[in-house]
């Protein structure tokens, strides 16, 4: 129980008028991104980030996870009201969000996805609260070769768990990596692969990429699409929310459920888009009367919704454990953290008490005040999108420009974040996943470090990984995931060649 | 039962149209880029090379983790060259119409244009200059809208960055007139 008063800490530091009103500002800026197509969580949170370099960096996570929570909230809005998904993970809410919203029951759709937002938070938060300290002070005794076999754990489950062509991921990922150790040399001081370019020597910076592959590349993705679109505009009553939230005990399993599935796929790589199709399709096959799928029933808003909260939130946990964030823009917030002099791992939550639980503190806040405030503001979010995106996209740019120049004050970082912004557009268009990219750049050099820390430690002898039980089971299990595809599919052809009823057995 | 009114409308004046001819198949240019890649991969791991790939008394050598990764690069370059040779879908998969490029082009251009102004006009002439450009010609917004807009916008920059959070943007000769 020592985490409730650690939490309760939490929320003392966050209650001050300054915090309150960060919190407030992140989730209507977060919201606003949510809403404007094209634009949504990581790229929110990457072209706001260097607003929030010269504060502390408890108000800066406080501000930035708020902008997070208020850009998935802000998802649900243009999926309900205008069939345009404005995240991946909102295209499962208008299968029936949009058809509620075409019968004249907008209100409630919208009321059923904010509150199944919440909902999915909130048990994500719980775990997190629970789960973080555990599994920090468990990694705590970590040395080098078992951090190394974590990192390896979690590349080698993006290349297996990956719905991407593996070689592509492999492509992204060895990409990432080899781009995270341009420059100096952090062990021998040595120069590498600046080819004699000053700008070069200070490496490539982590969110001047994340600026150029999410921000740019995202407008000029947008562009190519028709941005003409009709809608319906909506208010929600005090009513229609009571109505709905009176139903809610009506449908305890399927937001169970989608918790569990959001949780367990957002610790896990698998992204809170495969969550919110999964937490939809369960709910479809499991429901007496599947053929009203898709045709505006309540369930099929609450499922998705629930399942793409919690996992988007659950991502969060081993990235404050362990340091290893379990979603694109779990990496862009430990590269913040890394910016405001902090270091991501086990040792934050010894080292920097007053920061993880104000942190986690407002997740819990965070999530109430935004649910009371997309509640409450709905037309108003709505009617943004009168804005034509001819005027949007350039703001963005100039915004992407001012945040790629102010964290180290050099042209040359204006110019590289242009060039990731193609990069970033060929790679989606081609299929190169930019999830295990991202990864890959914040996490190389200490993927790096650990490794060659490993290495000296052992003499150069690889079984340095296999040296005692836990190292040797993280390793093994990221070598079996690397060849998961392969393995499965030994499987199956194994159980397809036993008589069927041997399999009805297992 | 469809009651709801419409009541949000927004046009897209240039939209692209949508029997465009296809620039190029996804089929190009992943092979195109897989090229590059490999390219890029056999340059770094030369280079590597040459800091040093190996192992001495201390451990193993600088360019001995980045050589090994643009060994993995290289190799799975190679392979996508071939995976996209013999893929049919990638090559019936259209990269880009002629339309959407135009598109892609008028927001590309614009932005390098901006990028090289801002040395020399400052950041915050620059972007009204393609706020207001840009809403006028891709969005053929009213022109005092647009000037509104892209004054507001810029001045609002200034004051958040220069004024309240004390970062520092590159400037030109008119903040320098006001002697900022």
């Amino acid at each position: 129980m020592e985490a409730l008063g650690l939490l309760l800490h939490g929320f003392a530091v966050l209650l001050t008028w300054k915090t309150l009103l960060l919190m407030m500002v992140g989730l209507v800026l977060g919201v606003f991104v949510g809403v404007l197509p094209g634009l949504g969580g990581p790229n929110g949170v990457a072209i706001l980030l260097p607003l929030t370099f010269s504060m502390d960096p408890t108000s800066a996570i406080v501000m930035l996870s708020c902008i997070y929570w208020g850009a998935l909230f802000g998802g649900a809005i243009t999926s309900i009201l205008f069939n345009i998904p404005g995240e991946a993970w909102s295209v499962a809410t208008t299968f029936d969000g949009y058809p509620m919203a075409q019968q004249g029951k907008a209100a409630e759709a919208l009321t059923a996805a904010f509150t199944s937002s919440f909902i999915g938070s909130l048990v994500a938060v719980m775990l997190i609260t629970f789960l973080a300290p555990w599994i920090s002070s468990f990694a705590l005794k970590f040395g080098p070769p078992e951090f190394f076999a974590v990192y390896l754990l979690t590349f080698c489950s993006f290349v297996g768990l990956g719905r991407e062509d593996k070689h592509k991921t492999v492509i992204a990922m060895a990409l990432g990596l080899l781009l995270a150790g341009v420059g100096m040399d952090t062990v021998s001081g040595q120069l590498r692969m600046t080819f004699g370019s000053t700008d070069l020597l200070r490496g490539i910076n982590f969110l001047v990429a994340v600026i150029g592959l999410f921000g740019i590349s995202e407008i000029l993705l947008t562009m190519e699409e028709r941005l003409a679109l009709r809608g319906h505009a909506a208010s929600i009553s005090l009513r229609t929310v009571l109505a709905v939230w009176k139903d809610l005990p009506k449908y305890w399993m399927t937001l169970f459920r989608s918790s569990v599935i959001g949780c367990w796929l957002g610790i896990t790589p698998g992204g809170a888009i495969a969550a919110s199709f999964m937490g939809y399709n369960l709910a479809k096959r499991f429901s007496k009367d599947q053929d009203s799928f898709g045709k505006g029933r309540i369930e099929g808003v609450f499922a998705p919704e629930t399942a793409a909260h919690a996992s988007g939130t659950a991502a969060l946990l081993p990235m404050l454990a362990l340091g290893i964030p379990g979603s694109g823009t779990a990496a862009i917030l430990l590269g913040g953290l890394m910016v405001w002099g902090l270091n991501p791992g086990p040792l934050l939550f010894v080292e920097h008490k007053d920061f993880v639980w104000g942190l986690i503190a407002s997740m819990y806040l965070g999530n109430v005040v935004g649910l009371v405030l997309v509640l409450s503001t709905v037309p108003i979010f709505a009617s943004i999108l009168r804005v034509p995106f001819a005027a949007v996209a350039p703001m963005i740019v100039v915004s992407c420009a001012i945040g790629a120049y102010a964290i180290q004050n050099a042209m040359f970082d204006v110019w590289l974040m242009l060039g990731f912004g193609v990069v970033g557009y060929v790679f989606k268009k081609i299929k190169i996943p930019l999830a295990p990219f991202t990864l890959a750049l914040v996490l190389g050099s200490r993927a790096e470090d650990a490794f060659r820390q490993s290495m000296i430690i052992s003499g150069g002898n690889m079984k340095v990984f296999w040296a005692n039980g836990l190292v040797g089971t993280i390793t093994t299990l990221a070598i079996v995931l690397l060849f998961w595809p392969l393995i499965d599919r030994l499987v199956a052809s194994v159980s397809k060649s036993t008589p069927p009823a041997a399999k009805a057995e297992a | 039962m469809s009651n709801a009114e419409l009541e949000i409308a927004v046009d897209d004046p240039t939209a692209p149209e949508e029997n465009s001819p296809a620039v190029t198949s996804n089929r190009t240019v992943d092979v195109g880029v897989s090229l590059l890649l490999l390219g890029l991969a056999v340059l770094l791991a030369w280079d590597n090379w040459r800091t040093g790939a190996s192992w001495d008394s201390t451990g193993p050598e600088p360019g001995y983790f980045p050589f090994y990764l643009s060994v993995i690069l290289g190799g799975a370059s190679l392979y996508g060259i071939g995976a996209a040779f013999l893929s049919s879908k990638e090559a019936r998969e259209t990269f880009v119409t002629r339309a959407q490029l135009r598109r892609v082009m008028a927001v590309f251009v614009p932005t390098l244009l901006f990028c090289m102004a801002m040395q020399f006009l400052g950041i915050y002439v620059a972007s009204f200059l393609l706020i207001a450009g840009f809403m006028r010609v891709v969005g053929k917004i009213a022109i005092w809208k647009s000037l509104l807009t892209a004054f507001l916008f810029s001045a609002v920059m200034f004051v958040t960055f220069d004024v309240v959070f004390d970062v520092i943007m590159p400037k030109g000769p008119l903040e320098a007139a006001f002697g900022y």
